[in-house]
C-alpha cells in the first residue's frame, strides 16, 4: 500500500525537486556565509519548513533581539496558510496520525500537488498525500543543509548574495501578478510598505505597514452588525 | 544576537508559523464553515504579503549609499528576463549574479 502510493506520488514532486534544491542551496549557502553553522539552515528548514518566512528569519537573526516581533512577522507572512488550511479541512479528513504531519509540513508547492492532484483509485489518498509532503520536505531541507555545507568549501567573495531573497520576492511577485485578475491586493501591499519604510524608517515600519495593508483590503469586507438590535434590552 | 536569543527568535518564528497552519483544523473542525471576513482575507493577503516583502528585503537598500540604485537596475533585469524566459530559477540566479557583480565592482 506505501510502496503503491510512493509510486504514485513520486512523479509529481520531481518539478518541485529542482526548485526546493536550488533555492534550498540558495539560502543554506546564504546562512554560511553570514557566518552560521550548517546546523541552522538545517533545523530552520526543517522546523519552520516556510521558505519566505526561512529567508526574513536570516535578517531577523542579524538584527535586534525581539522574539514577539519574530512571531507576529511569522503570522503575518504565513497568513497564507490558513487559507490552504481552509481548502484542505475536507481533503485531510481520515487520513489518522498522517494528518498531523499533512498539516505540519504543508508548503506552497505540497498544497498545489494535494489540492490539484487526484490520486488513482486503487492508491490510499492519506499515504500519496503524506509522501508528496513528507518529499517535498526531504528536498528542502536537503538543498539547505547542502547549500550551506558548500559554503564551507567553496569560497569567493559572497558581497551581495543576500539579493537572492529579493531575487526571490520579486519573481514571486511578477508570477502572482500574472496570474491574478484583481490586482488590488498586490498594489495595496506594495503601496501600503513603501509608504510606511519612506515615512517611518527601516526600523520602525514592519508593523504599520502590516497594520495598513488589513486596514486597506478591509473596507466593504467586514460584516455589518445589526445595529438596531444592539439598544433592545 | 547570542545563541540563545537566536534559538528564542527561531522558536519564536516556528511557533507563529505552525500557528497559521493549524489554526484552520483547530477552529473549524468538522464541517464548520469560518467565516467569510476570514476566507476573504486568506484570499488576498497572499498577494498583499509578496508587495510586502518585496519592499522588506529592500528596506535597507533604500537609505544606504547608492539609494537602492543596484537593485533597482537588478530588479528591472529580473523584470526583463522573467518577462522573457519565464524561467524563475534563471530569473533568480542571474539576478543575484547581476548584483553581486554590480556590489563588487561598480557600486563598492
Amino acid at each position: 500500500m506505501k510502496a503503491k502510493a510512493f509510486k504514485a506520488a513520486f512523479p509529481h514532486t520531481l518539478p518541485i525537486c529542482v526548485g526546493f534544491l536550488f533555492l534550498g542551496m540558495s539560502y543554506g549557502f546564504l546562512m554560511r556565509s553570514k557566518g552560521f553553522s550548517f546546523v541552522y539552515p538545517m533545523l530552520m528548514s526543517l522546523f519552520i519548513f516556510a521558505g519566505s518566512m526561512e529567508f526574513v528569519t536570516v535578517s531577523l537573526l542579524l538584527s535586534t533581539f525581539n522574539p514577539f516581533y519574530a512571531f507576529f512577522l511569522a503570522l503575518m507572512v504565513n497568513a497564507r496558510h490558513l487559507f490552504y488550511g481552509i481548502s484542505m479541512l475536507d481533503r485531510y479528513k481520515n487520513t489518522g496520525w498522517k494528518k498531523f504531519y499533512l498539516i505540519y509540513g504543508m508548503c506552497d508547492e505540497s498544497f498545489t500537488i494535494n489540492c490539484a492532484v487526484e490520486p488513482p483509485p486503487d492508491v490510499d489518498k492519506g499515504w500519496f498525500l503524506f509522501f508528496v509532503t513528507l518529499l517535498n520536505q526531504i528536498y528542502w531541507v536537503s538543498g539547505s543543509t547542502l547549500g550551506a555545507l558548500l559554503g564551507y568549501v567553496i569560497h569567493f567573495d559572497t558581497t551581495g548574495i543576500e539579493f537572492v531573497m529579493t531575487a526571490l520576492f520579486v519573481v514571486m511577485f511578477i508570477n502572482q501578478w500574472e496570474e491574478a485578475t484583481d490586482h488590488r491586493p498586490a498594489r495595496i501591499g506594495l503601496i501600503c510598505s513603501l509608504l510606511s519604510l519612506l515615512i517611518l524608517g527601516a526600523k520602525a515600519f514592519i508593523l504599520p505597514s502590516l497594520a495598513l495593508i488589513i486596514l486597506c483590503l478591509s473596507p466593504g469586507k467586514i460584516p455589518a452588525r445589526p445595529s438596531n438590535r444592539s439598544n433592545q434590552p | 544576537m547570542t545563541r540563545f536569543q537566536s534559538i528564542v527568535t527561531i522558536l519564536a518564528v516556528v511557533s507563529g508559523t505552525i500557528l497559521t497552519r493549524f489554526l484552520p483544523f483547530i477552529l473549524f473542525p468538522e464541517g464548520k464553515t469560518p467565516p467569510k471576513y476570514i476566507s476573504y482575507l486568506g484570499t488576498v493577503l497572499p498577494y498583499a504579503v509578496i508587495g510586502f516583502l518585496v519592499v522588506y528585503s529592500l528596506k535597507d537598500a533604500v537609505f544606504s549609499q547608492f539609494h537602492g540604485i543596484p537593485e533597482l537596475l537588478s530588479i528591472l533585469l529580473i523584470f526583463l528576463l522573467h518577462k522573457w524566459r519565464k524561467n524563475t530559477l534563471l530569473s533568480i540566479g542571474a539576478g543575484t549574479a547581476f548584483y553581486m557583480y554590480l556590489v563588487q565592482t561598480w557600486f563598492r
